[in-house]
């Protein structure tokens, strides 16, 4: 009998890619009352990784998850549409710092024993890019980031990575962490039939102080600002203007 | 205080994001000390010694670093500040490259602190200034981890010295291989122009390139430059260009004294990577593309016309 071949799958609420953030009045934060909210890219990635390894045999089932306000139940509703089998809500209104989301994880991932954790190589909200990593600190597991290809050969996962350079393989002991860069997959859309599908779909909801994580605050944020303005700039009439601005009034050719 | 930097390199050389590390480390203040974690880098090691303000390189020469694992050398860097105790390491810093972000933040993790992303500017020992939201805002972070673990965007830096330094190289001995994780190759682009992240001058290419093909006329035209070549997601995606090659959110972020943006329409994701560009120019036929916003020089033109005119004036 084959083994059972569980993929967890961590995902986010976040802004939605296309809407441009303002900066609150007071300077106190982004405004994000009012603005659109989706499935984070890269996690939808993570998502339509773990449903192709699925439709391949190489997973049994797809678990997805999400740690924050009973808000991201929706994230979740859109990944189960687009394949996931159960999902997991585990629910806080604090502030999420990486660490502290990793520490949840963490002790779902002690629950369900997957062998296989797919997370997004990072939110395009706070853009910290440490989640995934931090996971597989805290379980002890190998990690691939920024994976453009993952691949099951001999009981281990093999995946390819974007580096600097270019691209690297790595294999890794099961069970392992990867997260999905962008040239990974193409994410699917969810069929009508799929989203009325979805939600009949099991959602559980565990409230993040049952899971005996020991979370702490670590930093504070003290203000935001909108990025310094850049000065308008000129329209050229032809390449050799260009050329005489860039040689005499800017001086950098 | 003292400050744990971790170098930047292929076990041949040091990468220049090292030198905009240590200039970070510089203006938190107090001893910086650099690691290096590598096999056979004994070249990297004593480069590292000679960077201005340095004042110990910490060698950690074994197998299990050659690749630099992050299973094998996180717990390397988190024993090194244990053993170091409450009078040791007040920061560890790495260079936001693939292999910074990759190893830094399961660093953070086994000394259960958190770690703050990519900072373009130190305001004191505790705060720093980062970008979020594609650079749409720019967050004031105050740490009160025990030990701040930092990656550090290098364009937010000028760079320290290469040489001047004369800072002693002690050989650490313990080697940690976790046994769970293990490098199978590796296909790095060769390239004779500058490196993206360090060049003075960037050309990039986007969709309005058409083909793969046709960004020979950027090389010519960097080449004439001394410029590196960059492109946009659109140009990577349609397969023009490999990967390595992106400027943007997700790909490199860079910040020259020139970026010319070619058939780049200059999407939020894409400005994210350039935009503190200190001069920006847009070739685009499109008058309405956004790019044209950021850019001090815009030129509304065929890009097959005006690169080859470009390259012959320049």
């Amino acid at each position: 009998m084959r083994r059972t071949m569980k993929v967890l799958v961590a995902v986010k609420r976040a802004i939605d890619p296309n809407v441009k953030v303002r900066v609150k009045a007071d300077g106190s934060d982004v405004e994000l009352n009012g603005v659109k909210m989706a499935l984070n890219p890269f996690c939808e990635i993570a998502v339509e990784e773990a449903i192709r390894l699925k439709e391949k045999g190489l997973a049994s089932e797809v678990v997805v998850v999400s740690v924050g306000t009973s808000a991201a139940q929706e994230q979740l509703r859109t990944a189960l549409a687009l394949g996931a089998d159960r999902a997991l809500l585990v629910e806080t209104s604090a502030m999420l710092e990486p660490l502290n989301v990793a520490k949840y994880l963490s002790k779902v991932i002690d629950q369900e024993k997957p062998r296989l954790i797919l997370f997004g190589k990072q939110a395009i909200d706070q853009e910290n890019n440490q989640v995934g990593q931090m996971v597989a600190q805290l379980i002890g597991s190998g990690q691939a980031t920024y994976a453009s290809a993952v691949n099951q050969v001999d009981g281990q996962w093999v995946v390819e990575r974007e580096v600097d350079g270019g691209s690297q393989v790595v294999a890794l002991a099961m069970p392992a962490v990867v997260t999905c860069d962008l040239r990974l997959n193409q994410p699917r859309y969810a069929s009508l039939p799929n989203i009325m599908k979805a939600k009949k779909k099991p959602l559980e909801i565990i409230a993040a102080d049952t899971l005996g994580a020991s979370v702490k605050e670590h930093a504070r944020l003290l203000g935001v600002v909108p990025p310094a303005v850049r000065k308008a700039g000129i329209t050229v009439g032809s390449v050799a203007e260009l050329v005489d601005k860039l040689k005499n009034v800017a001086g950098v050719i | 205080m003292t400050i744990l930097v971790i170098a930047e390199h292929d076990n041949k050389a040091l990468a220049p994001a090292t030198l905009n590390t240590v200039a970070a480390a510089a203006k938190i203040g107090g001893d910086v000390h650099v690691l290096v974690a590598g096999q056979g880098a004994s070249a990297v090691a004593e480069a590292a010694a000679k960077i201005a303000g340095v004042a110990k390189v910490l060698s950690a020469d074994n197998a299990a670093y050659a690749h630099q694992l992050p299973e094998n050398v996180a717990p390397l860097v988190a024993a090194l500040v244990q053993e170091a105790g409450d009078k040791g390491y007040s920061h560890i810093l790495a260079a936001a490259t693939s292999n910074g972000k990759n190893i830094l933040p399961r660093v953070a993790a086994a000394l259960d602190v958190d770690q703050i992303s990519e900072i373009i500017s130190v305001e004191s020992a505790d705060t720093f200034k980062r970008p979020i939201y594609a650079g749409n805002a720019i967050a004031t972070v105050q740490s009160t981890a025990a030990i701040k673990v930092i990656t550090v965007r290098a364009t937010g830096f000028d760079p320290v010295a290469a040489e001047g330094g004369s800072a002693a190289v002690e050989a650490v001995g313990a080697a940690h291989d976790a046994g769970i994780s293990s490098f199978v190759n590796e296909e790095l682009a060769k390239s004779d122009r500058p490196e993206l992240t360090a060049a003075k001058i960037v050309v990039s290419g986007g969709r309005g390139m058409q083909n793969g093909d046709n960004f020979k006329h950027l090389y010519a035209l960097a080449d004439k430059l001394g410029a590196a070549v960059g492109a946009s997601r659109a140009a990577v995606d349609a397969g023009f260009v490999p990967n390595d090659m992106q400027v943007g959110q997700t790909g490199k972020i860079v910040a020259p004294q020139l970026y010319i943006a070619v058939g780049i329409s200059g999407a939020i994701q894409h400005l994210a990577g350039m935009k503190d560009s200190k001069v920006i120019v847009a070739i685009n036929k499109d008058e309405e593309a956004p790019i044209f916003q950021v850019a001090d020089y815009g030129l509304v033109a065929d890009l097959f016309e005006a690169i080859p005119e470009l390259e012959k004036l320049v």
